[in-house]
Parts: C-alpha cells; sequence; structure tokens
C-alpha cells in the first residue's frame, strides 16, 4: 500500500511536467504547421522553427546584451532590498513614521512609474544608472509592505510568550517576530524579482544602447520578427531564472515552512 | 465542603504564595466600558492546584493574563510571596489554549526556546528537553515540526515548553480546550502526574466542571460577565486520581454543586 502510494506521488509529479511540456509542444506543432500551409508572412508571424534559428544564429548577441540587463535587474533588485527592508522597519517600528510616509508611498504607486522613465534619463543619462533606477522604483513597493505587514501580523500569544520567558525586545525580534514574516517577505521579494524585469526593460526601452530591451526595439525597427521573439523567449527565460534564484533562496532560508506549505497546496489541487 | 474566604488568610504566618486583591479590568469598546472582572479576590498556597471555573467571557483569561504580569488591571494588585508583580512574570510557565509553537522550530527547539530565553545551559536543558518529551509520551517526536504533529502533541509541547525552567507556578489559559475528549483525558492525567511528581502552584483556567473537579485542590466558580468570585469550593477527593473516580458520587456531589450554581446565575438553563 505505502509503495502504490509512492507510485502515485511520482506519477503525480512527473505528469506536472510533462503535461505542461506536452501542451507547448502541441502548440508549437500547431504554430509550425499554421504559418507554413497558410503562408503567414514571416514579418507577421514567423514560425517556431525560424525563430529557433534566429536564437542560435544571434545566441551570442542575445547572451552579451542579456548580460547587461541581468546586472540592471540585479542591481535594481538588490538597491529595493536595501531601500524596502530597512523601510519598512522604520514604518513597524515608528508609528508617527508610518503615519506620515505611508499614505506617500502608497499614493505614489499610483503614478505610473514608466511615466518617470524619461524624466529620470534626462537627469542621470544613457547609461546603466536610469535602468537600475526604475527597476528599483518599480520593484521596491513589494517589499516595503509584505515586510511591514509580515512583521506587523503576529498571533498576540506570540509575543505574550516572548514577554513571559523574559525576552528583551532585540531577542523577540530576532527570534520571534522576524522568523514569522520570513514567509511573507518572501512573498515580496518574488513579486519583486519579476517586476524589476519589467522595470530595466522598460529603461532600455526608453533610452536605451544595449540590453535585451534595446534589442527589441532595434528587431522591431529593421522588422526582423524572429528576433523579436527570440528576444521575449531570452528574457522570459531570464525573468524565471531570476524568480526560481530567489524560490531557492526561500527554500534554503525556511526550508520545512514552505515544504509543508507547497505540500498542503498540490493536495488541495 | 469548605467555602474558602480569601479574607481569613490575611496575615497569617503562611502567606499565600499568590495573592490576586481586589482585580477590576475594564475594556474600552465601541458601545463604551466594559467591565470584565468585578473585585476578583483570589490566593493560592505554594504548591496548590487552583482552577478558575466559568462561562466565556467572565474574564477568566483576562485573570490569568494579570496573574502573570502580562496585564495592568484596572485596580487592584497582584503579588507573589508578598512581593508586588509589576512587570511580566519570567518565572512561571505558561501553557496557552492554542500551543503557540514557532512553526520553524522542531518539538525540541521549541521546548529549547525557553531554555535560550533563560540562558541556560545548553547540553543539560537539551538532556531535560528530551527527558520531559519522552516523560509526555513524545519519545521519538524530537526533531518532528509543530505541522508534523497533531493537536494533543503540539499542546505537549508546549506544556514541555512551560516546565523546563522548573518554574515555580504553572498557569494554564483553557490547555485541552481545543482538544477531542479522548486526548483531553489522557492530557488531564499527564498534568496530574506531573504536578504530583513537582508540586508547584498552577493556576488552571477552564470552563469544563469534570476537568476543574479531577485536577484541583480548590476551584474558584466566577460569574458570568463582568466576573465575579461565586464560590470557592475545596476538593477533598484523594490522590492521585482515577478515571474510575469521576462515576463516584463523590465526584457527582461537586459537578452537581458547580451545575447547581450554574443554572442559578443563568449560565445554564434546564428548560
Amino acid at each position: 500500500m505505502e509503495r502504490s502510494r509512492a507510485q502515485r506521488e511520482w506519477r503525480t509529479r512527473v505528469s506536472g511536467v510533462i503535461y505542461p511540456i506536452g501542451v507547448v509542444l502541441g502548440v508549437l506543432v500547431v504554430w509550425e504547421a499554421v504559418t507554413r500551409i497558410f503562408g503567414v508572412p514571416a514579418f507577421l508571424l514567423p514560425p517556431p522553427s525560424a525563430i529557433g534559428a534566429s536564437f542560435v544564429a544571434n545566441s551570442h548577441l542575445l547572451l552579451s546584451n542579456g548580460w547587461i540587463t541581468t546586472v540592471e535587474i540585479l542591481l535594481g533588485f538588490a538597491l529595493s532590498i536595501v531601500v524596502g527592508i530597512p523601510l519598512a522597519l522604520a514604518i513597524f517600528l515608528w508609528p508617527v513614521f508610518s503615519r506620515s510616509i505611508l499614505p506617500l508611498l502608497v499614493s505614489s504607486q499610483a503614478m505610473p512609474k514608466v511615466a518617470v522613465a524619461p524624466l529620470l534619463l534626462v537627469w542621470f543619462g544613457f547609461g546603466l544608472l536610469p535602468k537600475v533606477l526604475i527597476a528599483f522604483l518599480i520593484a521596491f513597493f513589494p517589499i516595503v509592505i509584505n515586510t511591514a505587514v509580515g512583521l506587523a501580523s503576529i498571533e498576540p500569544e506570540k509575543i505574550y510568550l516572548a514577554r513571559s520567558m523574559g525576552f528583551g525586545a532585540t531577542a523577540t525580534f530576532f527570534k520571534i517576530r522576524l522568523p514569522n514574516a520570513l514567509p511573507a517577505i518572501f512573498g515580496g521579494l518574488k513579486i519583486s524579482i519579476t517586476l524589476a524585469v519589467v522595470g530595466a526593460v522598460v529603461g532600455e526601452f526608453v533610452g536605451g544602447d544595449a540590453g535585451l530591451g534595446y534589442l527589441l526595439m532595434v528587431a522591431n525597427g529593421s522588422m526582423d520578427t524572429a528576433l523579436l521573439f527570440a528576444g521575449i523567449v531570452a528574457l522570459t527565460v531570464l525573468g524565471v531564472v531570476l524568480y526560481l534564484l530567489v524560490e531557492l533562496a526561500e527554500r534554503l532560508a525556511i526550508p520545512r515552512h514552505i515544504i509543508s506549505g507547497d505540500k498542503g497546496a498540490r493536495e488541495t489541487f | 465542603m469548605a467555602q474558602l474566604d480569601p479574607s481569613h488568610s490575611k496575615g497569617e504566618a503562611d502567606q499565600p504564595y499568590l495573592s490576586l486583591q481586589g482585580l477590576s479590568m475594564i475594556y474600552g469598546s465601541r458601545d463604551g466600558p466594559v467591565r470584565a472582572l468585578d473585585q476578583v479576590s483570589l490566593w493560592a498556597r505554594r504548591g496548590e492546584f487552583l482552577s478558575v471555573l466559568g462561562p466565556s467571557g467572565c474574564g477568566k483569561s483576562t485573570l490569568l493574563m494579570i496573574a502573570a504580569g502580562l496585564m495592568r488591571p484596572s485596580s487592584g494588585t497582584v503579588s507573589i510571596d508578598g512581593q508586588s508583580v509589576t512587570r511580566p512574570r519570567t518565572d512561571i510557565g505558561i501553557v496557552f489554549q492554542s500551543p503557540v509553537l514557532l512553526e520553524w522550530r522542531t518539538a525540541l527547539g521549541n521546548v529549547m526556546l525557553q531554555a535560550e530565553a533563560k540562558k541556560l545551559e545548553r547540553t543539560a536543558a537539551e538532556r531535560r528537553a528530551r527527558d520531559l518529551l519522552a516523560s509526555v509520551g513524545l519519545a521519538g517526536f524530537e526533531d518532528k515540526y509543530p505541522h508534523e504533529l497533531s493537536g494533543g502533541m503540539r499542546q505537549r509541547v508546549s506544556l514541555c515548553r512551560a516546565l523546563i525552567h522548573n518554574p515555580h507556578q504553572l498557569m494554564m489559559d483553557e490547555p485541552f480546550g481545543a482538544l477531542d475528549a479522548l486526548t483531553r483525558d489522557q492530557l488531564v492525567l499527564d498534568l496530574q502526574q506531573i504536578w504530583n511528581e513537582r508540586r508547584m502552584t498552577v493556576l488552571f483556567i477552564t470552563h469544563s466542571v469534570p476537568e476543574a473537579v479531577f485536577l484541583s485542590d480548590r476551584i474558584m466558580v466566577m460569574t458570568p460577565r463582568p466576573g465575579r468570585v461565586d464560590r470557592v469550593i475545596g476538593i477533598e477527593l484523594p490522590r492521585p486520581r482515577t478515571l474510575a473516580m469521576r462515576e463516584t458520587p463523590e465526584f457527582a456531589a461537586y459537578s452537581r454543586e458547580i451545575l447547581d450554581l450554574f443554572l442559578a446565575r443563568g449560565v445554564l438553563r434546564e428548560h
């Protein structure tokens, strides 16, 4: 019985990988067939094979530009953490600070940050900095909110317990409140890393001379739709890899807690 | 049935260990101030098992929080060995209704949290933690995380955490309220065993009549909100008490007395 259960679990896990791959392959085959049968012009919709060929032919270009975009994303993300977490701490620790800053912060999020991009270009030129800043501006907010909420939301009994045990404020924070908030903080980091990708690409759209966003603009200008698609694929892969890296960090920081959550989710679906 | 008045003990040579004098608690709420406790006085001898029994909302949990120094009463005083309590007491063990375990720590790690707070020597404390866990039937579960344990097991871990530093007093706030009847019975027996071995002072908050009669030396019955002391009942059943004792006329008489009190106060209604 144990064995059949293990087998069933293994089968579920394998089908969780096989089925989506099957769907993607199916879509690619239909796509290829449709473009060939109906003779769709390549500048409108190139067949997957042409996109693959373009990907291989331009792999050097994609890699070098991808690296630049990666640096922008990571710097923007790092800046989001460095600014976002202390800001969240301040919001949590000082109610006056929270009351004065939080409303401004929230309303600032209503402003489309893409619209600020040209301004940053005027101020900081065409180099790395404006892209990093745009990535930061888009990405830091979820970290602030999730960290502040994570720190504030704790069962009151845990705090009572800490006080009756004799933990001081610092020990309570590091031994109980911070670990308690880690799942929420990582939730914010995961949203943030995907937003940082958006921010970097927007920055390159507006005023770039390098990077995957810039490459997309160039491909667009020269009607090289196959390269455009190859660039989109590269950006997607980059986004997924960065997301998975954050998830890996999460698993290292809070292994048990998250694994149990995953299991629960898998059982409900 | 001894009815003990707290004022009798005042000034006597054997001063009570725990003494609560004239505690009142008034909360502000949307509908104006709410009186949760009204002039509650009680005391406990060293090593005594004292239960506070009352309907939901009579302020008995508030009473425990005040006795633990975690809340300030609106008026009245708390003292331990004649010393007035003004800050959270760290010499006690607390068990809440929920286990309040840290999800990211193992059973052993959760028990050791108390040792870390008290800065106990690590190896000795860990040995003690393992012994404690084994004594409540959790040998082999030391490295399990809370989500891998049943509700009863989690509450046992919580109990071990409250005991590892050999507290003078154990404070329990409806500790078995969320458990099924069978697990409850087992934990009540476990608790009696632990108390028998150590004889620490226990303040036990409950709304279960059989639980209170089974475990207590004395039961303080409270009125519905605002909580007042209704009657203090001394339980003179021999120890250690057994499950079979719950079927005896003596046990039934105590239960009857309390139920009659609840009926008289409108806590229970026989239609």
